[in-house]
């Protein structure tokens, strides 16, 4: 990696490379924010999901307690 | 379902990305006429290329919402259209910035190129609100597939317009009368374009799949009859 970076040319960050950087780093930002969003999406599933298990494992135990009864 | 593959196209377009990356900054030659600037170009169209493109098929998938009633080529049109917006920015902010670089101003409102560019991205960005505005789901979505239909029509439209307009200080590089790109730049315009096509693929991939969780999440939650959460309330589509 050194050794390619060594042999590739200088870049020009001059006057014109500020513009040329500002391009790729807005483009490089907006990428990030999208996948953050994504991800903050993604997390809120995950929760939801989590709830649903807790809730489907109440329910599980109360009709499981309301059969026992039953058979008492 | 939608996630399958997902993991393969993101190591594509990772690398993808790296590659032409590598190709922009330490293979193609620095243009004679404009510098280093130029490099903005590799980015810039194949963004504006892909959002275009992205628009058409969004109007595709609406085309197949229509023909079949299938709620899932509504999401697909609205994803496609989603991301194509979100590049749609980019192509904006990458070319003003090219344009302050190059002609000293960030925005020349007499180019054509420029200003049909921001027109088809504010008839993009009313798709929102349209869609929005209308709260029946099977209403909203047979609307907003009729507004994808019509607005993907005119982008072509508007693209070829352009080309015959005479005012040309905006660069053009494809099909000139003087020759277009050298083979070095163009081999690395492409392999941007491949990179930033992978890219949206992937994003609109990536937003389907997580739409897809989601409307799954309701379906079971709904089986249950569990209570919603507290901010579950999207007007979004959803696929099933």
């Amino acid at each position: 990696m050194a050794s390619l970076l060594a042999s590739a040319p200088a870049l020009p960050l001059d006057e014109a490379g500020k513009y040329v950087a500002g391009a790729y780093v807005v483009f490089l930002v907006l990428v990030v924010v999208y996948v953050a969003i994504m991800a903050a999406k993604l997390q809120r599933i995950e929760r939801e999901l989590r709830e649903l298990a807790g809730f489907a494992e109440q329910r599980n135990e109360e009709s499981k307690r309301e059969r026992v009864t039953l058979d008492v | 379902m939608y996630g399958k593959g997902l993991r393969n196209l993101s190591f594509a377009t990772v690398a993808a990305l790296a590659v032409s990356l590598s190709l922009v900054f330490f293979y193609a030659p620095l243009d004679a006429d404009q510098g280093f600037v130029q490099k903005i170009f590799y980015l810039h169209v194949p963004l504006a290329i892909v959002a275009l493109v992205g628009f058409v098929i969004g109007g595709v998938f609406a085309i197949l919402h229509l023909r079949s009633g299938e709620a899932r080529w509504d999401a697909h049109s609205y994803v496609s259209i989603h991301i194509s917006v979100i590049f749609g920015v980019a192509v904006l902010i990458t070319g003003s910035i090219w344009a302050k670089a190059s002609w000293g101003h960030w925005w020349v409102w007499d180019e054509p190129t420029l200003v049909s560019f921001l027109i088809v991205f504010l008839m993009y960005a009313t798709y929102y609100p349209f869609r929005y505005a209308i709260e029946d789901r099977e209403r909203q979505a047979r609307y907003a597939s009729v507004f994808a239909i019509v607005a993907g029509a005119f982008v072509p439209l508007n693209f070829i317009a352009v080309r015959m307009a005479q005012t040309l200080v905006h660069p053009r590089v494809f099909a000139t009368a003087d020759g277009g790109l050298p083979g070095s730049m163009m081999l690395t315009f492409l392999a941007s374009l491949l990179a930033i096509g992978l890219l949206w693929a992937t994003l609109v991939r990536f937003e389907l799949t997580a739409k897809s969780a989601s409307g799954q999440l309701k379906r079971l939650r709904r089986a249950l009859d569990a209570p919603a959460p507290g901010d579950a309330s999207r007007i979004a589509p959803e696929v099933g």
